[in-house]
């Protein structure tokens, strides 16, 4: 019925590992832009001028209602037309970053909000400057609950990265699809994918739940 | 080219891609919501086998991308001797993706039904099938119903990747306009909106008008 070679398998299995390291390479890039963009999206909301308060929600919002493969082409795409040339990393790492900020901003919001008000009092009656009294008080009190909907969104934005194969990034999906058009054999190099994405993603995912539970129990919530 | 003449001239495949987007969703919406009940079930099933089974299903579909289970069952399934038509291919690897997370809020929402309801059911001496459709499914289903609202819209975003086996929705159209006329603002810039569009107008008050018919049949509102 199905016939599987394993010599074909052995032949493109070293082919994928480096494609395997370059998957991840995305994914530790993006992640790194989203972690520090969505702090600043998450804090943009809570200005004291309103408006900008409101034009960052709804940005938010757009960009997560929105698919990321759409967003990929059109940060690919729009750039030469007003003579700018991104390359694919370059194109592919904005495009990621971004929709993973907005993910990653509602998670930090989530966090902040969940601060006692006492403690932005406390904040004032010391005459606490603004960043003193977010980067002191507010900010280690905020993070420390958002670990967990952040590890959750890592496994996200990994499994996220096949879409970049789209404007010619050279990642797994890219690899295994160059393979297959070569070869005509779609079995093996699919499959092999989807092993490789199994058996990263799901020791991750365990690790973060692991973790998870010992951030709530250092933090007492448990 | 103004967008007013853009939109004279691509209009008509912008308005049919957007169908195609909407039926897509739809049916792999229904198909999500079967499976993610029937995997939730199987999940918390006391038999050990049909728990595995509910079990492999999720953590794979769950520890995979999308992308890799649309191109799998579009390019390797036809070796096994299943061979399904593009669109058919397309609404069932989004509605297997989806339907497995899905299973995970079954899940959380019937184990987040309060104990007493259990044993209540277990006094009035119901069947544990009928305890089930009678009195847990409908309490999880106000549960669960704003976690999925989130989930449809994932699906709607899921649906664009089907344009990557030539499904002619919404997302391809607007790559091949962009191809013949290198408009890419104005292309992507309209789809981006559309979905928008969809999201926030269609799915999040349609699902925030079912969320208060169900508190009100269970007469919470």
């Amino acid at each position: 019925m199905v016939d599987w070679r394993w010599d074909f398998t052995w032949q493109i299995l070293p082919r994928l590992l480096a494609a395997t390291g370059n998957t991840l390479l995305a994914a530790g890039i993006g992640y790194a832009i989203a972690v520090v963009l969505g702090l600043v999206l998450a804090l943009a909301q809570r200005t004291p001028f309103n408006p900008l308060n409101a034009i960052v929600r709804e940005a938010v919002e757009f960009i997560r209602s929105t698919p990321l493969v759409l967003q990929i082409f059109f940060v690919f795409y729009v750039g030469p037309q007003f003579g700018i040339r991104l390359s694919p990393w370059t194109a592919g790492m904005i495009a990621i970053g971004l929709h993973y900020a907005a993910y990653l901003s509602e998670v930090y919001r989530g966090g902040l909000e969940s601060v006692p008000k006492g403690q932005w009092e406390a904040a004032k009656s010391l005459n606490l400057s603004m960043p003193r009294t977010y980067f002191r008080v507010i900010l280690p009190q905020a993070l420390p609950p958002s670990l967990a909907g952040m590890g959750n969104y890592l496994v996200g934005i990994f499994k996220d990265t096949p879409m970049l194969s789209v404007i010619g990034v050279a990642e797994l999906m890219h690899t295994a699809n160059a393979i297959g058009s070569e070869t005509y054999r779609f079995l093996e190099p699919f499959t092999l994918v989807g092993i490789i994405f199994l058996l990263i993603s799901l020791p991750t995912a365990a690790a973060i739940r692991l973790f998870e539970a010992w951030t709530r129990r250092k933090l007492g919530l448990s | 080219m103004s967008y007013f003449e853009f939109l004279g001239l691509y209009g008509d495949r912008i308005i049919s891609g957007t169908l195609i987007t909407i039926g897509l969703t739809l049916l792999s919406a229904l198909l999500a919501v079967a499976i993610a009940l029937a995997a939730g079930l199987m999940r918390m099933s006391s038999n050990m086998a049909v728990r595995g089974v509910a079990t492999v299903y999720i953590e794979i579909f769950r520890g995979t991308s999308l992308l890799v289970q649309l191109y799998w069952i579009f390019f390797v399934l036809p070796l096994f001797g299943i061979t399904l038509e593009k669109f058919t291919a397309g609404f069932v690897a989004v509605g297997m993706n989806l339907g497995a997370y899905g299973a995970e809020l079954v899940r959380g929402a019937i184990l987040s039904v309060p104990k007493g309801q259990w044993e209540a059911g277990l006094a009035l001496n119901m069947s544990p099938a009928k305890r089930m459709r009678r009195v847990i499914l409908p309490q999880a289903v106000v549960l669960m119903l704003p976690s999925w609202g989130n989930l449809f819209i994932e699906l709607l975003k899921g649906t664009a990747l089907v344009s990557l086996i030539s499904v002619a929705d919404l997302m391809f159209q607007v790559k091949q306009i962009n191809g013949t006329t290198f408009l890419s603002v104005e292309t992507f810039g309209t789809a981006l909106i559309i979905y928008y569009v969809l999201a926030r107008f269609m799915i999040t008050p349609s699902m925030r008008w079912l969320e208060r018919f169900m508190m009100r049949k269970m007469g919470r509102a």
